[in-house]
């Protein structure tokens, strides 16, 4: 494949709007995630049968207690956002860190030894690959029971690949490199040199990585929880809160609106944040 | 050339084997299937009749081994619940996720194409940056959630279109578009990059050199050569795609293979859920072996001596 260069556009890094713009919308979702319990107007899973489906603060009827109305069970809509930004953060960030243990350690052994390693290690890539994601977690859920802790360990499980195939790519540059030779030379260890010269250079790479891969988690965590297999209930995942309100969507289609909404922002912002990034250490994401 | 398909043959082969057994093992995660099968209410004695009918009671390796076996000569297995071959289950609801992979992709080449084209021709221009904005919006779009907006609109608003069902091919459309979102991204990236390449090379100076038109030389040099990758990763992308229509299939009530393994994940039908796993990654290894070749042989430099 031909190698895509990253254009030289007119406003690059921090420079660039964009950037800021997923700086900002990560650093809104990252206070939302740690003070949670602070910022919450009302208990996210208290339950009040009388303030059922409150439209919110743009439409008639609306209670100003409850800014962005109340679910299906009288729940306040805005709490249960911000708690579930919590949840979709958690999600995404531990799930990035299980997949980049695994995904780095392969592709660094694989680029760095080569040879027979490095043929086992593009085996195990293109069977990931070939393996369905979705259908892999649910059925893990499906017989194991829904719960966060196997879902981080799935989605890790399956989501190492793009972390093994820039780690393997970078570090095959790097390893010819002079300073490489020169730890060599120098009577340096292999995991001296791996620990000391090869991973500190790779690791701008994998940042940008990361932030691609934390909106994958936090995207697949919402389709899996919106299917019913994902985070247990009464939890308020996004992908769980669009899944309840899936039967009121044509009566009051603001109830799938918000946390949708929610979504796709913070995701776009993560995207918006990596991207930037990327053109900050001039890295490669594409194999 | 035959070296080469050999070679990508036998990894090919590998894989799958390597698939199987992760399924197999995936499958009997939950422990004692027979228990999960014989249902809530069932009896220590219809426990064991349960075992001894689906040959549960065998050692794990030689269940493996007959499974395996049995697969190779295409056979796998019974389901469960609907108590037919599991292959003619998957037979019967393949056409729907097939369908719905191809109108996936068409909509997206269909976009992609243009968009990525006309942002290389305007490369940093505000339309070349609209182009890319596009691309991440794309990008984070829930699929699930695009599908039910689009419902809600498209379908219940506006009634254009059918809501949910296979009825007629319009409704594949939404869905088609939902999937579409998956691939887009990266189509018009390819495309675009694919085509600032060309447009930067010296045969297109040439090109030009000679006083050809501007659409001849965009659409028959330059088109031609950015469209080698474009086309290799739609066939990758398709492959991602038939995985991943199992939530657009559950959102759409599209009765599709992912349809099938959603069902069978419910019911503990796991010769259905180990079998639809196997088909699906062979169907993406095939579709890379497909790109593989097709780079092969649109690019003559890739086959090597």
């Amino acid at each position: 494949m031909s190698v895509v260069s990253v254009t030289a556009g007119p406003k690059r890094g921090w420079k660039s709007v964009s950037t800021w713009i997923g700086a900002v919308i990560v650093g809104i979702a990252l206070i939302c995630a740690i003070f949670t319990p602070l910022l919450v107007p009302h208990d996210p899973f208290a339950q009040d049968l009388s303030k059922r489906l409150l439209p919110p603060f743009w439409m008639a009827g609306t209670n100003p207690d409850y800014i962005l109305g109340t679910d299906q069970l009288g729940r306040d809509y805005l709490s249960r956002l911000i708690w579930g930004c919590r949840i979709s953060m958690l999600i995404g960030v531990t799930v990035t860190v299980v997949s980049a243990l695994i995904g780095i350690t392969i592709g660094v052994l694989g680029g760095f030894l080569g040879g027979r390693v490095d043929d086992a290690v593009l085996f195990a890539i293109t069977t990931r690959l070939s393996i369905p994601p979705v259908l892999v977690a649910l059925a893990v859920a499906g017989l194991l029971g829904s719960s966060m802790t196997l879902l981080v360990l799935t989605l890790g499980l399956l989501l190492w690949d793009r972390f093994a195939v820039v780690a393997r790519s970078t570090t095959m540059q790097v390893r010819n490199l002079d300073f490489v030779a020169a730890a060599w030379c120098a009577g340096c260890s292999r995991f001296r040199i791996l620990a000391g010269e090869v991973l500190p250079n790779i690791a701008s790479h994998l940042v940008v990585v990361a932030t691609l891969e934390i909106a994958l988690a936090i995207l697949l965590e919402a389709a899996l929880s919106f299917l019913g297999l994902g985070v247990p209930p009464p939890l308020p995942s996004w992908g769980l809160m669009i899944a309840e309100a899936k039967d009121y969507m044509f009566f009051s289609p603001w109830v799938i609106v918000i946390p949708g909404v929610a979504l796709f922002v913070l995701v776009l912002g993560i995207n918006l944040l990596g991207d930037g990034l990327r053109d900050l250490f001039g890295a490669r994401t594409d194999p | 050339m035959l070296q080469f398909l050999v070679r990508r043959l036998i990894v090919a082969i590998l894989v799958a084997a390597t698939v199987m057994t992760l399924a197999f093992i995936l499958t009997r995660l939950s422990g004692d299937l027979a228990i999960s099968i014989a249902g809530p209410n069932a009896t220590q004695a219809d426990v064991e009749a349960v075992r001894k009918a689906y040959g549960l009671d065998r050692p794990l390796t030689v269940q493996f081994f007959d499974w395996v076996g049995r697969a190779a000569t295409g056979d796998l297995g019974e389901s469960y619940f609907f108590k037919t071959k599991v292959s003619k289950l998957i037979g019967e609801r393949m056409p729907i996720t097939i369908t719905l992979g191809l109108t996936g992709l068409v909509i997206a080449l269909l976009v992609s194409l243009p968009l990525g084209i006309l942002a290389a021709v305007r490369e940093n221009t505000a339309l070349d940056r609209v182009v890319q904005m596009v691309a991440l919006l794309g990008q984070a779009m829930p699929s699930f959630w695009l599908g039910l907006i689009l419902m809600i609109t498209l379908g219940l608003q506006l009634g254009w279109l059918p809501i949910s069902g296979t009825g007629s091919w319009q409704h594949y459309v939404m869905p088609g578009i939902v999937l579409a979102f998956s691939a887009i991204p990266a189509l018009t990236r390819l495309t675009r990059a694919g085509m600032i390449q060309a447009m930067g090379s010296d045969y297109i100076r040439t090109a030009r050199a000679k006083g050809l038109s501007r659409a001849s030389i965009l659409l028959k040099h330059a088109l031609r050569n950015a469209a080698i990758p474009v086309v290799a990763i739609a066939a990758v992308q398709l492959g991602f795609m038939l995985g991943g229509s199992i939530v657009i299939e559950q959102v759409f009530a599209l009765h599709g293979v992912g349809f099938l393994a959603w069902e069978s994940i419910g019911k503990n039908d796991f010769p259905v859920v180990q079998a639809v796993v196997l088909v699906l990654a062979v169907i993406y290894v095939a579709l890379t072996m497909v790109a593989d070749l097709m780079n092969a042989v649109l690019d003559p430099r890739l086959r090597g001596p």
